[in-house]
């Protein structure tokens, strides 16, 4: 399979069967997704042939894979945002009686929402617009998991947990053992080991866009996976052994809502998804940022999770995407200073890895984890003192994940403040101290020793707020 | 699932380059045209250039102050341009009063009333929270009023140098148009050298985007509809000047004019991505498209009708080539 030149799948044999639950892992650009839409029949192979369970031979692939009860859901979120979760429902659902449709497919909505993650709190007649992201992908995962008018074979999950938090996660994890003991096939990629660990029955590692290794989970370790998908081994002891001996400078930033942050600190913000996080961080970004000028030193940068909502240029090359908030600072006033752009791309290219052979490739041509590794670069390359990051490693794997936590230590250290929000618990370790949000407030303000994972989801719920 | 397929580059061809330009299909469109004239007009082709490019020009500078509108995103179009070209050139010809000596404060107040259609536009935008097509369409209808209102039916010569400069040229090329093309480059270097252009393009494709990018959204927003009020207004006091006073309907084919020739031009109706070169080409299409017609002798009717289908193929053409970023 390729795009353009890009090579995005060679030589990748892969048999899935029913009752099994395969974990697909490897890093940025591995092949990953693709190899997800080859056998969805999204795309065709270049060359190699997908063989399905139903549908004749004169169909298309797509048409064998939806006879066949292949599902998705995508990394990109594919709802339509205009309309409500229950008409959402209705797009895939093609039997569905035309008479009073909406009362079918709300209770359809209802009961997949129910089945997947109980007490969920989404109404079927919500519009997906005003939903959280979490609660998109919520319903994107109970789309798929819906007794349609075929059942579910296959679900395609792909990195269906990065925008959910811990206890929501968990849940769709419940739903996917139980799924597969009932007969279901699931193919699960995420970033995150616990996760393949927790429900895989086999593991399959991708590499350059090749299969590399395909065993009975119970055959893998962390380490052995770590290794084989290319990068050096993470180093677990890290975290927070920097926290401590850290000097930090006068309060840069403070919020209406009590957030602030100090001179060289990483401030994270934590709590369940959707609970006011992402507004509190854009807000700050907003205050400190102008729409009438643009300064030559700014207060402050934005990295985005959303990529489609608050980041990428669609039509615009890696190149140009990157520089785009820095073209004020290194260029004169009027004009792009072209040759420093070019040296400033060329070098965090370099700097966080991005995969491409030509940064004037279009920013689309990349994967998801690769332009997410460009809305870092277009930030961090600026010299703002803060850096506001809306859980911005959604879909970034491990080993850059790796290297990025030491660049915004090293950056900290210089003297920069971040604020970061992060549905991942590892993330939010790797912080000076964390802010818990719940329905839009702080619940609490940790620091220091007391930043623990119990400690977060215990200021995440309402029940505990005696023990905060 | 295996990929053999060399990714061989295509080789680098200059014809092959033009070719993928999407504001080729402009040029293309205007030279058939110009020959297919030229056949039946004979002796007159040079006349018949030199008339193209006088008309052209008009469309071209209005053309590209409504470019970088449309560029600006979905739902971003300035429709107030044919009012802003009459309520200036009213403005500014009865400022001057046929007096030699007021030529240059004439064109300030030209240049001054555009700015001034630009604020009211933009405030509308920004203050009221209208989407731009209606407070361009309705702040339209004031300035219409107001050009009326000042204008009392009277049509004042411009200044004998200003109507000659207008109407005049040196070694073939009308000074309309010298001014056309000035402002053409003028845009290219804004839209692909310069920050602001980066800025433009950025907004087009998404607004929430560009301004969590540090962006100055408004303050370049602001500057768009001021800049093509202004090319409105220039356009407005060129055009009365050459065709010897301004009068109350004289912006009134430049409405759809300035939106065709954005888009004929291969710039995308969606906004991000613009093109300089295809104003030009497809300024001289639209001008030739009819002479043409006219000169084979059609009914207003039939020419209609195939300007009509003459724009839609040209638009499928561009519009089948990717873009070029």
């Amino acid at each position: 399979m390729s795009f353009g030149p890009v090579h995005a799948l060679r030589a990748a044999t892969l048999e899935i069967a029913a009752g099994e639950c395969i974990g697909l892992v490897g890093h940025n650009g591995a092949g990953k997704s693709t190899l997800a839409n080859v056998i969805n029949g999204r795309l065709s192979p270049t060359q190699g042939a997908v063989t399905y369970r139903a549908g004749d031979a004169t169909l298309t692939n797509g048409q064998k894979a939806q006879a066949s009860g292949v599902r998705s859901v995508f990394q990109e979120l594919s709802l339509c945002p205009n309309l409500t979760v229950l008409e959402n429902l209705r797009i895939p659902f093609r039997t569905m009686p035309r008479k009073n449709w909406r009362r079918v497919a709300r209770q359809k909505m209802q009961d997949a929402l129910d089945l997947v993650f109980p007490g969920h709190g989404i109404k079927p007649s919500a519009t997906v617009g005003n939903l959280t992201i979490a609660e998109r992908q919520m319903v994107e995962i109970a789309i798929a998991f819906a007794d349609r008018d075929s059942e579910p074979s296959l679900v395609i999950l792909d990195e269906p947990t990065s925008s959910l938090d811990a206890a929501i996660a968990q849940q769709l994890l419940d739903h996917i053992k139980r799924f597969c003991t009932e007969g279901g096939a699931v193919l699960f990629i995420s970033h995150m080991m616990g996760e393949i660990f927790d429900v895989s029955t086999r593991i399959v590692i991708m590499k350059d866009g090749q299969i590399v290794d395909d065993q009975p989970a119970r055959n893998f370790t962390r380490e052995s996976i770590v290794d084989a998908m290319g990068h050096v081994a993470p180093d677990d002891t890290d975290t927070g052994a920097t926290r401590t001996a850290k000097t930090l400078g006068a309060e840069v930033v403070r919020a209406e809502n009590g957030l602030n942050a100090r001179q060289g600190e990483i401030v994270g913000l934590a709590g369940l998804a959707g609970h006011g996080q992402a507004e509190a961080l854009a807000q700050i970004f907003f205050d400190h940022s102008s729409v009438w000028k643009s300064s030559g030193n700014p207060e402050v940068v934005f990295v985005a999770g959303d990529r489609t909502r608050d980041g990428v240029m669609p039509l615009w090359s890696i190149l140009r995407n990157l520089s785009l908030t820095t073209l004020s600072e290194f260029s004169n006033r009027i004009l792009v200073d072209r040759g420093k752009e070019s040296d400033l791309v060329q070098n965090w290219k370099q700097r966080i890895g991005i995969r491409t052979d030509n940064v004037s490739n279009p920013i689309l041509s990349l994967s998801g984890g690769n332009q997410q590794k460009v809305l870092f670069a277009r930030a961090l390359a600026s010299s703002a003192p803060i850096v506001v990051m809306d859980d911005p490693m959604r879909g970034v794997d491990v080993g850059t994940k790796k290297e990025v936590y030491q660049m915004i230590r090293d950056e900290a250290a210089k003297g920069r403040s971040f604020l970061w929000y992060s549905t991942e618990t590892d993330e939010i370790l790797e912080c000076d101290r964390v802010f818990v949000f719940r329905t839009g407030h702080i619940a609490a303000e940790l620091s220091g020793d007391e930043i623990t994972e119990e400690n977060i989801l215990a200021a995440s719920f309402e029940m505990q707020e005696a023990a905060v | 699932m295996t990929d053999n397929t060399s990714s061989t580059e295509e080789p680098l061809n200059p014809v092959r380059i033009l070719f993928s330009k999407p504001w080729i299909w402009a040029f293309v469109a205007a030279a058939l045209t110009f020959a297919a004239t030229s056949l039946v007009a004979g002796s007159g082709a040079g006349s018949l250039f030199y008339a193209a490019l006088t008309f052209a020009a008009f469309s071209a500078i209005v053309g590209i102050g409504q470019m970088l509108v449309i560029t600006l995103g979905p739902g971003n179009v300035d429709l107030s341009i044919p009012a802003s070209m009459t309520l200036s050139a009213t403005l500014a010809l009865k400022f001057m009063d046929s007096e030699t000596a007021l030529i240059v404060p004439g064109l300030l107040v030209a240049i001054g009333v555009g700015i001034g259609c630009g604020l009211v536009n933009f405030a509308l935008i920004l203050l009221l929270r209208i989407p731009p097509i209606i407070a361009t369409l309705s702040a339209s209808f004031l300035y219409q009023s107001l050009a009326i209102w000042s204008n009392r039916g009277l049509r004042i010569k411009p200044p004998e140098p200003l109507a000659d400069f207008a109407t005049g040229g040196a070694l073939g090329i009308p000074n309309v148009a010298v001014i056309g093309i000035l402002l053409a480059i003028c845009a290219w270097v804004l839209l692909e050298r310069s920050i602001a252009g980066r800025w433009i393009s950025a907004i087009g494709q998404n607004l929430r985007a560009a301004r969590l990018s540090g962006v100055p959204v408004n303050a370049v927003r602001f500057g768009v509809y001021v800049n093509s009020a202004v090319c409105a207004a220039l356009a407005g006091f060129l055009l009365a000047s050459f065709s010897g006073g301004a009068n109350l309907n004289m912006g009134t084919e430049y409405m759809l004019m300035s939106i065709a020739v954005v888009v004929i031009g291969g710039s995308s109706i969606g906004g991000g991505n613009s093109n300089v070169p295809g104003i030009w080409g497809a300024a001289l299409f639209m001008f030739l498209i009819v002479s043409m017609l006219n000169s084979y002798g059609l009914g207003a009717g039939v020419r209609l009708i195939l300007t009509g289908l003459v724009i839609v193929g040209v638009v499928a053409l561009a519009s089948r080539k990717g873009y070029d970023v």
